[in-house]
């Protein structure tokens, strides 16, 4: 019986595991939620410094193991992210765990053979014709998850009942992860979107609008940004947020010459992973009027090191402030809280002056 | 960062086109020190000491040659920050640039940029081939003698020291050379992981691992595996925090039974903590404690 996992990456779970259930045909048991142990366990058995993301997908695994699982699914991207699954492959086969690790992309590309010959060694009689349609079906959903995720960004902060859109939200997953084909899919969509408009929210003209930006699994995890979103609801600010899946995986292309474009005066080339795309996005904000900016990232997260300094001379230039956030396995969730405060603070100033 | 791969080729290149150029002074505090107060703390040491450079010679020339290597198709990528020191330096001095960009994937490659960066000099296009061969040919003649010069080491008999690092970590004024002399001073043979054939090392790479994508750390993992049966102990160098390394070195440490210490260098360290360390690596190397 294969009982597979895969390392958690906020509320995506519900689109992999629709997509492992269906058309993989496996067992799937769910990773247990990040907690400080899972962070814990991941440290202490990863390289001292790779960037944090190695350690959380780490300490994933070993807890999905631990729970019962006996193939990891891994797919990386580019940057690091796609040399992790080698070494996570040979650090889990030292502490004698026993499992099946099937790698999906690495060096940032992937081709149809590679993902065949890998979904091969986890489940030898899969139907590719019917892969195809559950991929489809995926991709929709990702994309529906980060169209309503948009709208509740922007307007999460000035919520009239709270809760009531983490409610919707939750209830929406859990429709989501039990859909019958694409038009199931389309038709709670659809009835979900509406009902994120019906929710009551009393937004003033003059909102606090801040736009996050940097290193994307850091962005994309919440419990590894310390629900950095979250808090930032809590003090009534509009959220702007560029990174998703939906855009790694089909826009990025496409969107970087235009990027490099559009901020030609800072940049030439592109700088890896998303450093550039996060330097063009630091000028839109700057000339979008948002009233600050905040750049998160895993420590050690090299191509966004490189970009920060760029980053810092534009928001210079406009005279907008940018908070910078590097998120460790060790990092205070109280100096974080205190650094938002005072920065909120400062932006209510700033706007009242 | 670049120096040490292309040095041979540009000061033959520009010797050739009768371009006058300086050279930055072997790493020294001062640079380290220039370098830390334009650079952000988080970055890598070998970038702060780079950025310590330029500052050094950002009025003492009319350009800063800062060149950028994307890939070498895409099997043999390089560290970002390989991808990043132009516009870094860009938006951080007033200065001009001078710059060539390496992407085999766009078929970029070193003669086409150089041709662009000699045009931008008022050089004619056979003046700049001309210069571009007579670079390349002393560059591959240096390359030889200095291969054979390791592999004859692989062959002594004193005891012997595989070194795997980047050049610009190993080579450098401060903590590097200090090294690499207190080794020798101790009669011991240095290897040097970068003076290998650099393609067998690349095809060797591929007995670890299979899936490695950096070019300079798939040499690295190449000449151990091929100088592995033939020394006595490794040494990896690493600059804090190296991606690549990271990743890379971790996972030699693991597939490969060797002594073996790791070396991290940053800004604060001095030769004494090292030299420490070295010292007790030797005394295990030779075991002269239980003789």
């Amino acid at each position: 019986m294969i009982k597979g996992s895969y390392p958690l990456m906020g509320d995506y779970k519900v689109p992999i595991e629709y997509l492992l259930r269906h058309a993989l045909k496996v067992k799937v048991i769910s990773p247990p939620p990040i907690t400080t142990k899972t962070i814990e366990i991941g440290s202490k058995y990863s390289p001292e410094f790779v960037c944090t993301p190695f350690k959380y997908t780490l300490g994933t695994m070993i807890e999905s193991i631990e729970k019962g699982a006996n193939t990891i699914i891994q797919f990386g991207g580019g940057c690091r992210y796609g040399y992790y699954g080698e070494v996570q492959k040979q650090i889990l086969q030292d502490l004698n765990y026993d499992v099946i690790f099937a790698n999906l992309i690495t060096k940032g590309k992937t081709s149809i053979k590679r993902i065949i010959k890998e979904i091969k060694k986890i489940n030898p009689k899969f139907s590719k014709l019917k892969a195809i349609y559950y991929t489809f079906i995926t991709i929709k959903m990702v994309e529906y998850m980060d169209t309503i995720d948009d709208y509740i960004r922007e307007n999460i902060g000035f919520e009239e009942n709270s809760g009531s859109f983490e409610e919707l939200k939750f209830s929406c997953l859990k429709e989501f992860s039990n859909i019958k084909g694409y038009f199931d899919l389309r038709k709670k969509y659809r009835y979900y979107s509406k009902e994120f408009e019906k929710l009551k929210i009393h937004k003033p003209d003059n909102c606090l609008k801040v736009g996050i930006i940097g290193e994307l699994y850091t962005i994309m995890e919440p419990f590894s940004n310390y629900f950095l979103e979250k808090t930032l609801a809590k003090n009534h600010i509009e959220i702007k947020r560029f990174t998703n899946v939906h855009y790694l995986l089909f826009e990025k292309s496409k969107k970087v010459p235009k990027y490099l474009k559009y901020a030609k005066e800072y940049i030439k080339y592109p700088m890896g992973a998303d450093a550039a795309d996060n330097i063009a996005r630091t000028k839109y904000l700057c000339e979008e009027n948002y009233d600050g900016i905040i750049h998160i990232k895993s420590s050690f997260c090299t191509p966004e090191i490189g970009a920060m300094p760029i980053i810092s001379k534009i928001a210079n230039n406009y005279n907008v402030p940018v908070l910078f956030f590097s998120f460790d396995a060790a990092t205070s969730e109280v100096g974080i809280k205190t650094r938002l405060e005072a920065f909120y603070d400062m932006l209510e100033m700033r706007k009242t002056k | 960062m670049f120096y040490y791969y292309y040095i041979d080729i540009w000061t033959n290149f520009f010797d050739y086109l009768k371009i006058p150029y300086i050279i930055s002074p072997k790493t020294n505090e001062d640079i380290i020190k220039r370098g830390i107060k334009v650079s952000f703390d988080e970055m890598c040491y070998a970038l702060k000491t780079y950025l310590g450079h330029v500052d050094y010679l950002k009025d003492k020339c009319d350009y800063i040659l800062i060149p950028r290597i994307d890939n070498y198709k895409l099997d043999n990528q390089t560290c970002t920050n390989f991808l990043s020191a132009y516009d870094i330096v860009k938006n951080t001095f007033n200065c001009n640039i001078l710059s060539y960009n390496i992407n085999l994937d766009k078929n970029e490659t070193l003669k086409k940029g150089l041709l662009k960066m000699g045009k931008k000099l008022k050089k004619t296009k056979s003046e700049i081939s001309k210069a571009y061969k007579f670079a390349i040919d002393k560059y591959n003649e240096k390359q030889v003698s200095e291969i054979s010069n390791n592999m004859n080491k692989l062959n002594s008999t004193k005891t012997k020291i595989l070194i795997i690092s980047h050049p610009y970590n190993i080579y450098d004024g401060l903590i590097g050379s200090s090294i690499i002399k207190y080794l020798e001073n101790n009669d011991i043979a240095v290897i040097y992981s970068d003076k290998f054939d650099s393609k067998k090392m690349n095809k060797l790479s591929k007995e670890i691992s299979k899936d490695l994508y950096f070019k300079y750390s798939k040499e690295n993992i190449g000449s151990l595996i091929f100088s592995f049966d033939k020394i006595d102990g490794v040494i990896f160098l690493s600059a804090f925090p190296c991606g690549p390394d990271s990743l890379a070195n971790e996972l030699a440490f693991r597939k490969i039974d060797i002594p073996y210490i790791n070396l991290i260098i940053d800004n604060n360290q001095t030769f004494t903590a090292v030299e420490t360390r070295l010292e007790s690596f030797i005394d295990i190397l030779k075991g002269g404690l239980n003789d």
